[in-house]
């Protein structure tokens, strides 16, 4: 049984509540850290953690922090990034709607590290039952008196509001939630300046995950070198994982980093294994924009060592053989999914969320949908495979976000992993319409699953 | 498409309205009060059913900004309807997850039980529907929601389709 960092009090009746979450110790890394410590022993903490950005790109939050310009007279912001889009996660969603103090608590010590007197919750614009939800909390916070003009006594004053998006995928990219929360197109901006130095209204800007805001509540509780202590190797503490598809018990786990895969997807403790009693096929690790693996890659890396859940060893074999940790959102996919109509349902997916600034991605994400639509409804060419991954290539690494890269890599890598399938789609068209086309040769060889 | 040139009813903001556009703006900085544009166009949105041209003019008018700067706005985010809806709008998860686990039968089902394609509206104004992508409940698919509260409806059944739909209709009548 690993550590529970964020949900160990999760299913306690009324957590949602000050009170609840006040007697589970809740609020004590505030009084901690606004009494006792000072703005650059918190993020020395959060260094000495090795806390990496849970939103997807595992960028060091601490390294992050001190980035920070801290020019006089400037306002500075922290902004949290709750647009939680990501295919395939909903494991903020998830922490907001059951235990929202937590965030809260994150929110007041984070903003105290940095400097900030103003604070954002960026939400997407369909969690409005969650901006009910945090709204009520920090009403809570406040008249407890751990929100709002002179905090606990100390001459802090922090205001937080929660601040509801539009509907976009491409907002949680940070600048274009900063254009957002500025009333615009949520259109990225282009990097230098980073937020660091010009974020908000051109103020310097930290923009944090929310699980990432959560995980400094622990980390200043037990301090940094203890949650350091957790994981393995640069993958420190713990990580919610969002597990959905064809899985027995999918849902949202807290997981020390370093858990096997196999032992994620199987043991009763995590997933319970595939549902229906079905094999797997292929897993979609951190999220639609990873690289997909087939069954046989995910559980085991190419030089036939167990693939753990880490940002290093699921990114073993770079993206030849590897994927990526991202989000945590963990999609599996049994024997009866077809990978070419998860790769046109991505691809149309990236095309409906481009924003449309950069001709690669625009474009390319467009045609990517195309030549998908007509392979998976059997007018496909044998050369449309090498197109897509030309188009993809394209797009990659030439666009101003990583939204571009993101659309790119599940294509690029469904082809690489799956092409046997994709060329069935052409060879066999007015089959693949009608069935799909199974297993082949990607199933874990080792596993002999019982069935139901 | 928006059609900023279709003869649209002129629409009045109520007091009521007025004031928590009053609170929102409060919460930004001196001049920053566009940072309360898309909030309140779920406001507007919530009182109307969807966002009007006449409407985005008076939200400019309120936040002191070019009509321009709303209209790129509304457009740009999904979540503002441009045209007039049903009262009730269904909106299902279309993305991978939810997919694997039906989300595409769930479609064609409230397509056949409402009588009506993506984006239309049921005769008696009642009821539109549309795929939307990830809600991110990729767990609990398939999902769909409702606005304006954006109540989510998770683990989706046919049963459990019909039996929200016919709740829907005698809410309605209520």
């Amino acid at each position: 049984m690993g550590r529970k960092l964020l949900l160990e009090h999760i299913n306690v009746p009324g957590i949602n509540t000050f009170d609840v979450y006040r007697s589970k110790g809740g609020y004590a890394s505030v009084e901690k850290a606004l009494k006792t410590m000072s703005p650059e022993a918190i993020v020395e903490e959060v260094k000495k953690s090795g806390l990496r950005g849970r939103g997807g790109a595992g960028f060091p939050t601490g390294m992050k922090w001190s980035f920070l310009a801290k020019p006089e007279g400037v306002a500075r912001y922290l902004v949290c990034n709750g647009d939680e889009s990501e295919p395939g996660t909903f494991k903020d969603r998830y922490l907001m709607t059951y235990i929202p103090h937590l965030l809260i608590e994150g929110m007041i010590v984070s903003s105290f590290a940095l400097g900030a007197n103003t604070s954002y919750i960026y939400l997407r614009g369909e969690m409005m039952p969650q901006v009910r939800i945090l709204e009520r909390a920090i009403a809570e916070a406040k008249a407890k008196g751990f929100l709002g003009k002179n905090i606990l006594g100390t001459g802090y004053d922090l205001e937080l509001y929660v601040q509801p998006g539009g509907g976009a995928y491409i907002c949680g990219e940070e600048t274009a939630l900063l254009e957002s929360l500025e009333g615009k197109r949520g259109n990225p901006r282009i990097k230098p300046p980073f937020p660091a130095i010009a974020g908000l209204y051109g103020c310097p800007t930290v923009v944090n995950n929310v699980e990432s805001i959560a995980a400094v509540v622990p980390i200043i509780n037990e301090g940094g070198d203890e949650y350091a202590k957790i994981g393995i190797g640069r993958s420190t503490g713990t990580k919610l994982i969002s597990a959905g598809g064809n899985l027995k018990k999918p849902g949202v786990y807290e997981i020390e980093l370093g858990v096997p895969v196999e032992e994620f997807i199987y043991s009763d403790e995590y997933c319970g294994g595939i549902a229906n009693g079905k094999r797997l096929k292929a897993v979609v690790a951190g999220g639609s924009s990873v690289p997909i693996l087939p069954a046989n890659l995910i559980l085991k890396t190419i030089n036939n060592e167990a693939r753990l859940m880490s940002y290093e060893s699921l990114s073993d074999g770079g993206f030849v053989s590897g994927t990526m940790l991202g989000s945590g959102g963990f999609i599996a996919y049994d024997e009866d999914a077809c990978i070419v109509r998860n790769t046109w349902n991505f691809a149309r997916f990236y095309h409906h969320e481009s924003c449309g600034q950069c001709s690669p991605c625009r474009e390319g994400t467009g045609w990517m949908e195309k030549v998908l639509h007509r392979l998976e409804y059997g007018h496909g060419k044998m050369s449309d495979m090498d197109l897509l991954v030309d188009v993809s290539k394209k797009i990659e690494g030439n666009t101003i976000c990583p939204l571009g890269d993101a659309a790119a890599w599940p294509v690029a890598s469904a082809i690489r992993h799956f092409r046997d399938e994709f060329e069935w789609h052409v060879t066999n068209a007015s089959e693949a319409t009608s069935r799909n086309y199974g297993l082949a040769h990607y199933a874990d060889p080792l596993k002999v699953v019982e069935t139901a | 498409m928006l059609r900023v040139d279709e003869a649209q009813e002129p629409v009045e903001f109520s007091p009521a309205l007025i004031t928590k556009f009053d609170e929102i703006v409060s919460r930004y900085p001196q001049g920053k009060q566009k940072s309360g544009l898309l909030p309140i166009l779920h406001l507007v949105q919530a009182e109307f059913g969807w966002v009007s041209a006449p409407a985005m003019d008076k939200v400019a008018e309120y936040l002191s900004i070019l009509p321009i700067e709303v209209y790129e706005v509304a457009t740009f985010y999904t979540m503002y309807f441009l045209r007039p809806q049903g009262k009730y709008v269904l909106e299902v998860c279309r993305t991978s997850g939810c997919c694997l686990v039906g989300a595409e039968k769930i479609m064609d089902h409230i397509e056949e039980t409402l009588g009506v394609k993506e984006g239309e509206v049921t005769p008696d104004g009642l009821f539109s529907w549309r795929g939307v992508e990830c809600l991110a409940a990729c767990g609990f698919g398939p999902v769909l929601q409702i606005g304006p509260e954006y109540t989510f409806y998770e683990n989706l059944t046919n049963e459990s389709v019909d039996k929200l739909i016919s709740d829907l209709k005698a809410k309605a009548k209520n």
